[in-house]
């Protein structure tokens, strides 16, 4: 039914890491029935970086909390590798706002928190890979109070990754930063997810950021959510913000949504 | 503010009081009401006499034995509560009626089952402990952001697991409020007992020096010395809010 | 008809969970009274008729409003007397420092161990428990104003100075309404401890009242059915206290201050 700048092959779906097919979401609140998403079907390649784009309140968080295994669909289902998601799972790590760290902890605690499987010696390696990675040097055994917004959520970010999860779940990370923060915030993921390749599932109301981070833009309609359009950024990282094709992209998805891109 | 101020302020304030205090007591020409110096004299008999190390240690070990029954009861009583909502429903009107129930007004039957005796006052500060610890940890379980428990969950702790490193953590400084908050209950209840249940403590002091000769000047001495113990025992609870793993807890008063 | 049913398992245990846990506290409390041979401890029943017969004498109510009215006059006059305070001292710095020492100790002296020095300047009777009253309120109402004072984010005054808010202004319209919600909880905790203590002054230092009541019944005569009787009214009366003042808690003007809640 989409009818856009492209839609997903087909044999895609073969391939797909993540597989979400005909997903239904009712809410009873007071008696009432309100229906969030409607019939809500996409797909996700390995290693591939897939953003839901739409309006507040639409039902982005509900799909990705599915996903997460944190909730259950009213109808559909939504497989990984083949596999039914009923709960959640390490290998599927959900990052919250920064408000998720765990404010007992010091920065290694938190990165470490998934690591206790492993012996200390491993776990010290892998929380001291992942310090540097996220770029905390010098903050180790610093307590989440003590840190700046961005800070916060990289700390997040490195303890979802010190875990190898496959898929990444990742609801409106950079939406309480300032948008300096925002920006360093989204180069610092890409460069994450150049290294490691994981598949990321990237709900955001922003836009630009969309057109910035992903692979593929899935955007969504008001509640309730439908897909109204799956836009493909065949641009290659690092992308330049002012290039024709970046401006295209962007403004036909402000034209989907029906916002005027003038202010 | 300078900082010879802050010495200043408070010791001359000290001082004024206490030079009303004594003014007050001579120009008023009361012979029972003590100046600060016959309760500086009093301080010292007590000490002579070897009574006062042996009143302290008496409440001291009351406070402290029917405090910690209630931690020791109460913390676990309070995590089911607040873990299981229908346990919760099922308790709440009842901790609800029994907490406002006066600790004191439970001294005729504490003194039926355990007879006029240590028992009997550890009992009584149970009771006035246990609720406000009961309550405090309840709600500080129950109050754990879903958004935390999902994190715990998603990087699959076993449920002892999940308590003991997401539940726990993420409850205990409103725990600590609450027992806190019941330190100073019990210190206060502990001296009310003594008056009535017991015949020894600071409480017993203060009554027996009254009832036997009028002893004011004795009665200030144990009141001022039950004012600078619970100052201590606060001092020293709210030291443990200050370790960093449960600061982040507590605004900066 | 089935749907009937359902619906009926559905909700009622929901609504009877409440009362479960206290119908099973009370049938325990009457089998272990009758199971033991003690004569002394009164079951549930006895209790229940030792309230009507209180009732009767016409005890029940001037018990009750003796001690409400020792509370409301010992709480009211430390409101009055110690929020006003409390606010002077968070607001002028050099005041909280001399005063704050002298609090410190005053304050966990258990109002209680004041009782010999009541008795001695008021004598046995209304006065003396109302001075305890207010002992045990006083110190931490002013506490709680000066710590709410001193809590107020100084973006909010200096806000308000930027508006050219008279010092006057400034207090009516940001540090009142600013302070007002803790107030209301300090209100509401002082009430708790004001009620703990009522009950024990009566106990010692009068003879009217529902401490008194307690007191009275066991040692004239061991009738511990009165005893009960007297805990359970205390109970009851506690908790309508704490719920008005969580009904104040609820008003719009001051709702801010509760989180979610
Ligand atoms: N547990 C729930 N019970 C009832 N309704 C809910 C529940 N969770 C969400 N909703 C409703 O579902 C709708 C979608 O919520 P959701 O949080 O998924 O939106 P969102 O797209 O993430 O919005 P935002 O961009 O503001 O975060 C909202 O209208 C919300 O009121
Ligand atoms: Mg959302």
């Amino acid at each position: 039914m989409a009818q856009g700048v492209t839609t997903t092959p087909e044999r895609a779906i073969e391939t797909a890491k993540i597989n979400v097919r005909g997903v239904n979401m009712v809410f009873k609140r007071d008696g009432n029935e309100v229906n969030v998403l409607e019939n809500i079907s996409l797909q996700a390649r390995k290693g591939e970086f897939v953003c839901i784009l739409g309006p507040s309140g639409c039902g982005k968080s509900t799909l990705l909390n599915i996903a997460g295994g944190f909730l259950k669909a009213t109808s559909g289902s939504i497989t990984i590798d083949g596999e039914v998601v009923n709960g959640p799972d390490p290998r599927r790590i959900f990052v919250f706002q920064e408000r998720g760290v765990f404010p007992w902890m010091t920065v290694e605690g938190n990165i470490g928190f998934g690591l206790f499987k492993l012996s200390a010696e491993e776990r010290r390696k892998r929380i001291a890979y992942y310090v540097k990675l996220v770029g905390l040097q010098g903050f180790e055994q610093a307590y989440p109070q003590e840190l700046s917004g961005g800070m916060k959520q990289r700390v997040e970010v490195a303890r979802a990754l010190a875990v190898n999860p496959d898929v990444l779940y990742l609801d409106e990370p950079f939406g309480a930063l300032d948008s300096i923060t925002r920006l360093i915030m989204r180069s610092e993921l890409l460069r994450i997810w150049e290294a490691e390749r994981k598949t990321i599932l990237f709900v955001t109301h922003d836009i630009e950021e969309s057109v910035q981070l992903a692979d593929r833009v899935i955007v969504m309609s008001a509640r309730p959510a439908t897909i109204r359009r799956i836009v493909e950024i065949d641009i290659p990282h690092p992308r330049d913000i002012s290039s024709p094709r970046y401006l295209e992209l962007r403004d036909s998805i402000f034209e989907e949504i029906g916002l005027a891109h003038k202010v | 503010m300078k900082r010879w101020e802050s010495y200043f302020w408070p010791l001359l304030a000290l001082g004024i009081v206490l030079i009303l205090w004594r003014q007050g007591v001579v120009y008023s020409g009361t012979k029972v009401f003590p100046s600060p110096f016959d309760v500086q004299r009093g301080l010292a008999e007590l000490i002579r006499k070897g009574l006062l190390w042996g009143y302290i240690g008496d409440s001291l070990f009351r406070v402290g034995v029917g405090y910690a029954l209630a931690i020791v009861l109460g913390i676990p009583a309070g995590i089911i509560l607040g873990w299981y909502p229908k346990a919760a429903t099922a308790f709440n009107p009842v901790i609800q009626l029994m907490r406002p129930i006066s600790p004191l007004a439970w001294i005729p039957l504490s003194i039926v089952w355990f007879g006029v005796s240590n028992l009997a006052a550890i009992f009584l500060i149970f009771m006035a402990s246990f609720f406000p610890v009961v309550v405090a940890t309840m709600n500080g379980v129950h109050n754990v952001p879903p958004m935390m428990r999902n994190a715990g969950i998603n990087f699959g702790l076993s449920p002892a697991d999940l308590f003991r490193r997401v539940i726990f953590p993420a409850a205990l400084p409103q725990v600590l409020v609450g027992l806190r908050i019941a330190l100073g209950i019990s210190w206060l209840v502990v001296v009310a007992a003594e008056m009535i249940a017991v015949d020894s403590g600071l409480g017993y002091l203060i009554i027996d020096s009254r009832n036997a000769g009028k002893r004011y000047d004795l009665v200030v001495a144990g009141m001022l010395l039950i004012g600078v113990i619970g100052l201590c025992l606060d001092l020293s609870i709210r030291r443990v809010e200050l370790l960093k793993s449960v600061r982040w807890g507590f605004r900066n008063e | 008809m089935k749907e009937f049913y359902k619906k009926l398992r559905m909700t009622f245990p929901r609504k009877l969970l409440p009362f479960s846990a206290i119908a099973v506290l009370i049938v325990l409390w009457h089998i272990s009274i009758a199971r033991s041979d003690s004569s002394i401890l009164p079951g549930p029943w006895a209790v229940v008729l030792g309230i009507a017969e209180l009732a009767q004498k016409g005890l029940l109510l001037k018990y009750i409003v003796a001690s409400l009215f020792r509370v409301t006059w010992g709480y009211l006059l430390a409101a009055s007397l110690g929020i006003p305070f409390g606010l002077l001292l968070g607001w002028y710095q050099r005041g909280e420092k001399a005063f704050n020492p002298i609090i410190q100790i005053l304050r966990p002296i258990s109002p209680l161990a004041w009782i010999p020095i009541a008795i001695l300047w008021f004598g046995v009777g209304d006065s003396a428990a109302i001075y305890l009253i207010f002992l045990a309120s006083f110190l931490p109402l002013t506490v709680t104003a000066m710590n709410a004072v001193r809590n107020i984010p100084a973006v909010n005054l200096n806000a308000g100075r930027n508006f050219g808010l008279s010092e006057g202004q400034v207090i009516t319209r940001i540090l009142y309404p600013a302070v007002a919600p803790y107030l209301i909880v300090g209100l509401r905790i002082t009430l708790g401890i004001a009620w703990l203590v009522v009950v024990a002054a009566e106990m010692i230092a009068v003879n009217s009242g529902l401490g008194f009541l307690i007191i009275d019944a066991r040692n004239a005569g061991n009738r511990y059915d009165l005893v009960v009787a007297g805990m359970v009214m205390i109970g009851l009366l506690g908790i309508v206290l704490d719920i008005g003042m969580r009904n104040l808690e609820k008003m719009k003007s001051i709702r801010w201050g509760y989180g979610g809640n």
